[in-house]
């Protein structure tokens, strides 16, 4: 019954080839204490696989539980537009605790994102970008947060990153 | 698996009547729904330790489920005051219902009651406006559904204009 969006191209935020023999979705949102615990192990796997790997994610904030994952999400995309998406993702897993809007200015602004463009993620230029992470997630059977799709198919097992890990090479 | 699932109560069937607690002093009946879609969520127990487990993430859709007008109500056995709390804290929008007394009535009447373990199965009905079931699914209990199925579900029911059906 799920139909999980396609990896795209030009929407999605991807690490390792797209023509990669595994590829590992995550919907996330920056201020889930569980996404936060799977960040390291997912980053360990990453390593592991190397180009084996098409590592993709997307925005599944849970904005009623989290009162900053929006704001947080919004503020990823908006560094994806200069090419600083993954840096602003690992800075926002790293500093979970701290996710204010003053906060997520500072980081902003570590990444060299202009005045001009943290205000329009202050305004919610993002939002819909964001929205469209969370629908295709619903859609496609997300559960919670963290949620893997493993070549496909949601993942429900174990998230460390030695069972990954063995069931990529197994 | 398919033994448990032999005992839900199948679609085409009419949703069996019930009234129960929805906070200490108000109860809702499900006939007070009927002229909207309704979706019924069975679940084990209150303060389920995770985030973004399965109530808290339909009170994250509360929106997607409002644009099919549908009303979405939890179940469990947990009491009115135990509802009350999980309520406040997860900060949820939508009613929790008290299967409490007599203990699971309810859930046995929709066939997802676990006698064993005491509490109701992790199990999902769409009632149509008439009060039909029109979908219903029963989810390994360790594992969260989702919203997908009920989101189908809810799209292929027919028109509210359309009333009258059989």
């Amino acid at each position: 019954m799920s139909r999980l969006a396609p990896v795209s191209a030009t929407q999605d935020h991807i690490q390792g080839p797209l023509d990669a023999g595994i590829v590992l979705i995550e919907y996330g949102d920056f201020e889930c204490p569980y996404c936060g615990e799977a960040y390291p192990e997912l980053k360990a796997v990453k390593e592991a696989m190397g180009e084996a790997l098409c590592f993709v994610f997307r925005h599944f904030p849970l904005r009623q539980a989290h009162a900053h994952a929006e704001r947080a999400a919004e503020f990823a995309e908006a560094a994806a537009t200069v090419g600083r998406f993954w840096e602003m993702h690992d800075m926002l897993y790293e500093n979970q605790q701290a996710l204010t809007d003053r906060h997520l200015m500072s980081y902003a602004k570590r990444l060299d994102l202009d005045a001009k463009l943290i205000e329009s993620a202050l305004g919610g230029q993002f939002a819909a970008r964001v929205q469209h992470d969370f629908s295709s997630g619903v859609r496609s059977g997300v559960n919670g947060t963290p949620c893997l799709f493993l070549n496909g198919e949601r993942y429900d097992g174990p998230r460390d990153a030695n069972s990954l890990i063995e069931l990529m090479r197994g | 698996m398919p033994i448990q699932s032999a005992r839900l109560l199948a679609v085409g069937q009419p949703a069996p009547a019930f009234t129960l607690h929805a906070t200490p002093d108000q109860t809702l009946s499900l006939s007070e729904l009927r002229g909207r879609p309704v979706i019924l969520v069975f679940y084990p127990a209150d303060w389920s330790p995770v985030c973004g487990d399965q109530i808290g993430l339909y009170n994250e859709l509360l929106g997607e489920f409002e644009k099919f007008g549908a009303q979405m109500l939890g179940i469990s056995v947990d009491g009115t005051w135990c509802h009350a709390a999980f309520t406040h804290d997860r900060k949820l929008r939508f009613p929790l219902l008290a299967d409490f007394e007599p203990k699971g009535e309810v859930a046995r009447l929709y066939g997802v009651y676990q006698g064993n373990a005491g509490v109701s199965e992790r199990a999902l009905f769409v009632i149509d406006a008439e009060g039909v079931i029109r979908w219903s699914y029963l989810s390994p209990i360790g594992i969260n559904p989702g919203a997908d199925g009920i989101l189908d579900a809810l799209e292929k029911l027919p028109p509210k204009q359309a009333g009258g059906q059989t």
